[in-house]
This record gives structure tokens, C-alpha cells and sequence, in this order.
């Protein structure tokens, strides 16, 4: 553990990320499911937080670290106000099936 | 040596509980697989000497929004709910487009040509001691203003979650 450094290339962990980020991607697009889809966005978050770590610690620069905890914080807010409003389509729809909500579409 | 392993140990445990939460019929099975592979990126985390970092995503993602996750899917009974699959074409139109994502940024970035002094002594960064202070003195004002989104946010979910009509 105390040589990461020195061992494991920063390439490495970009690769690591986008792959992460392109399944995320993946998540959004293929599921219908509202919860799943959620899931995904956090799974994409994660790798980004993951890569500004890495960036940061590779770069000696505390401010990366601090950026990836205001991250955190937005996705938290971001999950309950999310999860009330699937809930509240759940209420109307009797379902959380994005495909049925295409009002706004056209 | 050991370090490399566990890099490897727990990038294929990431990669395989992110895939797992797309391949699972049951949200509730998405969400356990969602919660290993969020333990998974803090071992990722303590890996890279981060540990304020870690404790944080252990405790906010695998400890508070999959509390929030596993009440939703219980509290709206998911798991009976046969889900409905987009079709097939969709399906391999969107893994086709994720994988040119991924070629995309993958080509974008192979290019670059990233140095660092590789001899350094290992980084005390990511400590609690010394993240504090950073946070707690150049960061103030995001750090207030944060909690004043959460008020906001707070205030909003109890907005929605109320039932309509009363």
C-alpha cells in the first residue's frame, strides 16, 4: 500500500473509469426500469469520483479530493429528490416504467 | 506485489458488480450487486491512500442512498413487477453505442503523454487531518452552501412525498 504510485500507471485507472462510465452509459440506455436507471447514474458518478482520487493523489493536490466529497453531497440530494419523485410516478402510473412517461416528448 | 493484485481484485470485482446490476431481473438484486460494487471503488479509495475519501463512500453511497434505494424498492413491492426489456435492436444499438464511447475516450486519452515524479514518498493527502483543514479553511463557503442544499433538497423530497389532495 505504499508505493500505488509507483506500481500502478495512471493510465490504468483512466482505462478502469471509462469502462465504468461506458457501462453506466450502457445502464441508462438499455433499462426501462426508473430504479435501474438511477443505479447507472450513480454507477457513472462513481467512476468520475474515482479518476479525480486518482488524479488528485497522483498530483499531490488535496482540491481533487475535496471536489469528490461536494460530488458526493449533490448525489445525495440528488438521490432523495430522485427516489420522491418515482415514487410519485409510481403513485400516478401505478408503475416506474420510463417508457410510459412520453408526454413532454413530442 | 500485493498492491498490484488488489488493483486487479478490485477493478474486475467493480467492473463485474456494475455489469451484475444491469444483467439482474430483480431491482433488489441491482441493488446488493450496486452496494459491492461501491465497496469495491472504496477499496480503490484505500488503494490510493485516500482514506477520508473512503470512509465518506462508504458511508454516504453503500451506507445512506442504498438504505434509500432498498426502501424504494420495497416500498413500491418491485420485486413481483415482471419488468419489461426494450427490444433486442435497441438493446445492441445502445451496447454499440457505449463501446464507440469507449473507444472514443480511450483513444482521446492514449495520447497523452502524463509524467509524475515516481519517486515521491507516499502522499498524506487524503487524510482526515488534513482534508479537514483544507475543507474547513479554503472551502467554507462551499461547504455552508452545501448544507443549504441539502435543506433545500430535504424540503423538496418532503414536497413530493406528500400525498396530493389533502
Amino acid at each position: 500500500m505504499e508505493q500505488t504510485i509507483n506500481i500502478i500507471p495512471i493510465q490504468y485507472y483512466m482505462l478502469l473509469c471509462t469502462l465504468l462510465f461506458v457501462i453506466g452509459v450502457a445502464g441508462v440506455l438499455i433499462k426501462r426500469n426508473a430504479l435501474v436507471i438511477f443505479m447507472s447514474i450513480e454507477i457513472m458518478l462513481n467512476s468520475v469520483n474515482l479518476l479525480l482520487v486518482a488524479f488528485s493523489v497522483y498530483h499531490n493536490d488535496p482540491a481533487g479530493q475535496i471536489f469528490v466529497f461536494f460530488v458526493m453531497i449533490v448525489a445525495a440530494a440528488e438521490v432523495a429528490v430522485g427516489l420522491a419523485l418515482v415514487v410519485m410516478v409510481y403513485r400516478h402510473t401505478h408503475s416506474i416504467d420510463i417508457d410510459f412517461l412520453n408526454k413532454l416528448k413530442w | 506485489m500485493l498492491t498490484k493484485y488488489l488493483f486487479y481484485f478490485f477493478s474486475i470485482l467493480a467492473i463485474f458488480a456494475s455489469v451484475m446490476v444491469l444483467m439482474s431481473k430483480k431491482p433488489i438484486h441491482s441493488v446488493l450487486y450496486l452496494t459491492l460494487a461501491f465497496l469495491a471503488i472504496a477499496g480503490h479509495f484505500i488503494l490510493l491512500n485516500a482514506q477520508f475519501i473512503a470512509i465518506v463512500n462508504v458511508i454516504v453511497y453503500a451506507g445512506a442512498i442504498m438504505v434509500l434505494f432498498l426502501f424504494t424498492v420495497m416500498l413500491l413491492n418491485l420485486n413481483i413487477a415482471i419488468e419489461h426489456q426494450k427490444s433486442n435492436l435497441i438493446k445492441i444499438t445502445a451496447v454499440i453505442a457505449a463501446g464507440l464511447l469507449f473507444v472514443t475516450i480511450t483513444g482521446a486519452t492514449k495520447k497523452l503523454d502524463i509524467v509524475y515524479n515516481h519517486n515521491q514518498v507516499v502522499t498524506q493527502i487524503g487524510m482526515v487531518k488534513n482534508l479537514g483543514k483544507i475543507l474547513f479553511s479554503d472551502f467554507r463557503l462551499p461547504f455552508e452552501v452545501s448544507g443549504i442544499l441539502f435543506l433545500s433538497a430535504m424540503v423538496g423530497t418532503v414536497m413530493l412525498g406528500k400525498k396530493t389532495g389533502d
